[in-house]
């Protein structure tokens, strides 16, 4: 099967293996907890998707991702108010109708903290 | 406390002791660690993003502007760019950095015009990338005479929705849209039409075979874009290319 041409998750998925192999230091990953925001354009099934992929007969195989999602909100510029954005994003504020909007939330894309796996050690 | 949580079942759990390991691993020792959240909050494109600083930083001491040119598969990047080199050959030293999953024909469809060409294969990494990524821009830059030049156009690869994710080091964004494409693209696609500043509508000589609705098209961008500069283009027949070309003189430095 190809997916070229379709899916930046692949590229997405070696920057987060960077990532969680340089924090984890050597412990087992159960969980990479990822925030991304709806302008992110990410498809949560085909990032897990790709993690498998990406992941497999490295140390972080059996790790899972686990995206919460951010809604795109934006904040006029003229009148201040706050309009979350449909699933047709139209970038027009909700109260005056005007486009001097900027993004409030909707753009992050982040590693929020890894779930490791629990480690018995016989000092202390 | 949950001093051995059992994560195997995969949930996300939010400790009620968080706080207290949100510190970097390391100092682990002296004590039985649980199954424990480690707080990473750090950017997945962090890489990306300085690797495009350096680009940029680069392309500003050699005193070359750079256009990232992205569009649909078959919008009509690399026959724009023909018609462009061809018109702007004398006026302006250009450089082309072409994306191409596995191909170099876009490449050689360019070759003869005296601008400087690097090709960048994408189909090196898994299966191929669909867009250009920092790095990859940043290997193509040994083989461009950056100092002899003045404009840089990237032709990224043919996608509505990766390479826009994708800070390179460019100095502006462009879009080939054609009017093939229909009018609703640019609210399923918000985040491509919302990063250019430029938008070309081409392959307008074929506007009297089609239903395309030219005033819808622009409401739609206009919802997403409001600022974006619109031109009208057939790279086909030269309609409008010089005032692209125009545009292009404007970015230069």
């Amino acid at each position: 099967m190809s997916i070229v041409g379709t899916v930046h998750e692949l590229s997405i998925c070696s920057s987060i293996a960077d990532i969680v192999t340089r924090h984890a230091a050597g412990r087992t990953v159960l969980v990479i907890n990822v925030r991304a925001g709806q302008l992110r354009q990410i498809v949560p099934d085909t990032l897990v998707y790709c993690w498998e992929l990406v992941s497999a007969g490295t140390p972080l195989a059996g790790s899972r991702i686990s995206v919460e999602p951010v809604p795109a909100r934006i904040r006029c510029r003229a009148c201040g108010q706050a309009t979350d954005l449909g699933e047709v994003p139209v970038f027009a504020c909700g109260g005056c109708g005007g486009f001097a909007v900027e993004v409030v939330s909707g753009e992050e894309f982040l590693i929020t903290s890894l779930e490791l796996a629990a480690e018995r050690e016989v000092s202390g | 406390m949950g001093r051995f949580h059992r994560h195997g079942d995969g949930t996300v759990h939010d400790h009620a002791h968080a706080g207290e390991h949100a510190h970097d691993v390391g100092d682990h020792s002296g004590y039985a660690t649980s199954g424990d959240r480690l707080e990473v909050l750090e950017r997945i494109f962090d890489e990306n993003d300085k690797t495009a600083a350096a680009n940029r930083a680069e392309f500003a001491a050699a005193g070359v502007r750079v256009v990232n040119l992205m569009s649909a598969p078959g919008a009509g990047k690399t026959t724009l760019l023909r018609e462009t080199l061809a018109r702007l050959g004398g006026q302006l030293r250009v450089g082309i950095i072409e994306g191409d999953i596995e191909t170099s024909l876009d490449a050689d469809r360019l070759a003869g015009f005296c601008a400087a060409i690097a090709l960048i294969n994408t189909g090196t990494g898994y299966g191929g990338e669909c867009h250009l990524d920092a790095p990859m821009v940043r290997s193509a830059l040994p083989r461009l005479p950056l100092a002899e030049l003045d404009l840089v156009v990237i032709e990224n690869v043919g996608n509505l929705v990766c390479p826009a994710e994708f800070d390179v080091g460019e100095d502006a964004r462009a879009m080939v849209y054609a009017v093939t494409e229909g009018e609703e693209k640019p609210l399923k696609y918000p985040v491509m039409f919302r990063s250019c500043g430029l938008v070309v509508v081409n392959k307008v000589d074929l506007l009297p075979y089609l239903d395309f609705d030219m005033n819808g098209f622009l409401g739609n961008l206009r919802k997403v874009n409001p600022v974006a500069e619109v031109l009208p283009v057939s790279a086909r027949t030269g309609e409008g290319v010089a005032a692209w070309c125009d545009w292009l003189i404007r970015q230069a430095p």
